[in-house]
């Protein structure tokens, strides 16, 4: 009986599909079947599901109605509760006719009923109040009704209002409101107070009835709102794959001829991935951010790789960009002279100072010998360093790689 | 160093329980300095071939693992020298074979290897009983270093730990637990300028040379804030460990 029923191809197969009242508490889920179907497709999707006849639960209902209008009710109440179909193709003009015979039928049974249906007086102004909320139902679209779904629960326990929810409980309102008129013209002041208690009783047991099934509800929008968000982070994971780290592996590809170029790429990569997982070298206005992304810089620009470890940290101001930029240029310096492939960086600031240690195991230089003319160390460390009342030391001997110390004392 | 040790490698050296620690009988003739025996542990077997390419020659690969479980067992069984762990394993992570093998076997000592660079995946590593940390990248003349200073008894510290020490120690930065044993909560001023010059990218012998003191001395601070590091109580380590779980 499980091929024959008819799966919802237009929403994914996720937990927000199982939302779906179903009356009948079992894994193969209920609908309503398109094909075939007289009226809505309620008998013909219960026989499918219960792998009976659907002539025989067509008979009862008809039975059920005609005794007292009670299979009408079921009726109604199965098709306004149950799943609509997958697709519901255009009716026929036969089957068309069949419909409104049957609905002006049922409506004609109840009417003629009223009088003596077991419920009689109270029974009509809530059917009414059924159809007007099935009418609702009806004519919204699956993801509206699954945001009702979602708001009935809300308006439960959270006062999540917005134009969907307010217009249902109008909409309640009013079909309440009209059942009550409806009682007190037909029936009159003194049968009220015995209405009111029999509309508890039967609302007392719709909860008992439908209970278990809110309950699922809740569960499944819980499920559901859990697997949305693995899926929201699993696509923003495969977004970032694809932006980045896929495109670096093309790049690699093409370059592959030029190892400077394949290990810079390599290693912008990695740093950017790295960032991402540890959250280093995010601009946050931070001293130690800030040389993460200088060294960052200089990594990109001159294929070398740069051991940054900064201890302590602070908000950069004027002085502390003085020592980021001085930073910034001994990692250059130490790139485009000292031939090596690695350099360390390491900073630390403290409550009284900043400190910053820029080495390389390079080839070195005799610090005695730097030109007056070299741009590089005497303006953009030592002076640069000087004008914010910091110091900057280089020792370094040829051979034995080079050390630059930038020094700032704090306020 | 022309012995056929290739051979010797692959063998699980049964025959070698009763002595752990000392060189290889297979090879009588092996040269006075033996060759660290070494387990490799990490999950990804390309991982383990390239560091087995590098550091092969120098060092005598006993044995690799790609799990907890695995690891412990192979640990246990060819009783190496050194274990080289990766931090995270699929079923656990590195802290935990530490600690199962540790009370079996004291004579083994870890070197953790990561690409990590979370300060609680490092200090975890280390307070549950490694020598040392050092990162993916590092060389391979530089692994086979630290491989063979951890064989001997040593600490290793690369540059990101010593930086992640002093920053757990700074100073004025004791939390509002008190401390059980203040001497255990802090570093000596020594010891400190020993960590920075670590974090510099120092070596042991520069730092002797700068500090004017013995490798020997070096050593000992190194070893001696590693033995803070893995018993202090100290509020932030506590809070690190706690993260993963480990106190």
């Amino acid at each position: 009986m499980d091929a024959t029923m008819p799966a919802m191809p237009s929403v994914p197969p996720t937990p927000s599909t199982a939302a779906g009242p179903d009356l009948a508490a079992v894994p193969p889920r209920l609908y309503r079947v398109a094909e075939g179907r007289r009226v809505a497709g309620v008998a013909a999707g219960l026989a499918d599901h219960l792998g009976l006849s659907r002539r025989w639960i067509r008979l009862a209902f008809i039975a059920l109605s005609l005794g007292t209008g009670m299979g009408i009710v079921l009726y109604g109440a199965f098709w306004i509760v149950l799943p609509a179909p997958a697709h519901e193709p255009p009716r026929s003009k036969r089957s068309a006719f069949v419909f409104v015979v049957a609905i002006i039928a049922a409506l004609a049974v109840l009417a003629f009923n009223i009088r003596t249906l077991p419920l009689g007086w109270w029974f009509v102004p809530s059917l009414l109040a059924c159809f007007g909320g099935a009418l609702l139902w009806r004519q919204a679209s699956e993801t509206e009704r699954e945001r009702w779904r979602r708001l009935s629960r809300g308006s439960l326990g959270a006062n999540t209002f917005d134009r969907a929810g307010i217009l249902r409980i109008v909409a309640g309102i009013t079909l309440v409101l009209a059942g009550g008129v409806f009682i007190l013209a037909r029936a009159g002041f003194a049968a009220v107070g015995i209405g009111l208690v029999a509309m508890l009783v039967t609302g007392a047991g719709l909860a008992l009835i439908t209970g278990p099934w809110w309950l699922r509800l809740v569960r499944e929008l819980t499920e559901e709102r859990r697997e949305r968000i693995r899926v929201e982070e699993r696509a923003e994971l495969a977004a970032h794959l694809h932006d980045s780290v896929l495109q670096t592996l093309a790049l690699i590809q093409r370059s592959a001829g030029s190892p400077r170029e394949v290990s810079r790429l390599a290693r912008s990569q990695e740093r950017e991935l790295r960032s991402r997982l540890y959250g280093t070298g995010i601009p946050n206005g931070l001293f130690a951010a800030a040389l993460h992304a200088a060294a960052a810089e200089v990594e990109d620009s001159y294929a070398i790789t740069i051991d940054v470890v900064v201890v302590g940290d602070r908000s950069l101001d004027v002085r502390l960009d003085a020592v980021v930029a001085a930073a910034r240029e001994a990692m250059v310096n130490a790139a485009k002279h000292a031939k090596v492939q690695t350099v360390s960086l390491y900073a630390e600031v403290s409550d009284t100072e900043v400190t910053v240690f820029v080495r390389d195991r390079g080839v070195g230089f005799d610090p005695e010998s730097i030109d007056e003319d070299r741009q590089g160390v005497r303006g953009s460390i030592i002076g640069r360093l000087a004008r914010q009342r910091g110091t900057a030391a280089i020792k370094s001997a040829p051979d034995e790689g080079t050390e630059i110390t930038l020094r700032m004392e704090l306020p | 160093m022309t012995s056929p040790e290739d051979a010797a490698s692959r063998d699980p050296i049964p025959a070698e329980l009763p002595a752990p620690g000392t060189a290889p009988g297979t090879a009588p003739g092996t040269a006075p300095a033996a060759k660290p025996r070494v387990v490799l542990v990490d999950d990804h077997a390309m991982f383990r071939a390239g560091v087995r390419a590098e550091i092969g020659e120098s060092v005598d690969i006993v044995g690799e693992a790609a799990s907890v479980a695995e690891a412990i067992s192979t640990i246990v069984h060819v009783r190496p020298d050194v274990v080289l762990l990766d931090v995270h394993l699929p079923d656990g992570g590195g802290p935990a074979v530490v600690a199962a093998v540790l009370p079996v076997l004291h004579s083994v000592r870890f070197l953790a290897l990561s690409v990590s660079d979370a300060a609680e995946d490092v200090i975890s590593v280390i307070r549950s009983g490694a020598r040392g940390y050092v990162t993916k990248t590092i060389s391979g003349a530089d692994l086979t270093d630290a491989i063979t200073r951890v064989a001997e008894g040593d600490v290793v510290f690369s540059p990101r730990l010593a930086g992640f020490v002093l920053d757990a120690f700074r100073d004025g930065d004791v939390g509002p637990v008190p401390s059980v044993d203040p001497e255990l909560d802090q570093l000596t001023p020594r010891e400190q300028e020993v960590l920075r010059l670590l974090a510099r990218g120092y070596s042991y012998r520069e730092i002797g040379g700068e500090l004017f003191i013995s490798i020997k001395t070096v050593e000992t601070h190194a070893s001696n804030v590693l033995r803070k590091l893995q018993m202090s109580s100290r509020h932030q380590l506590t809070r690190w460990a706690a993260d993963r779980r480990l106190v």
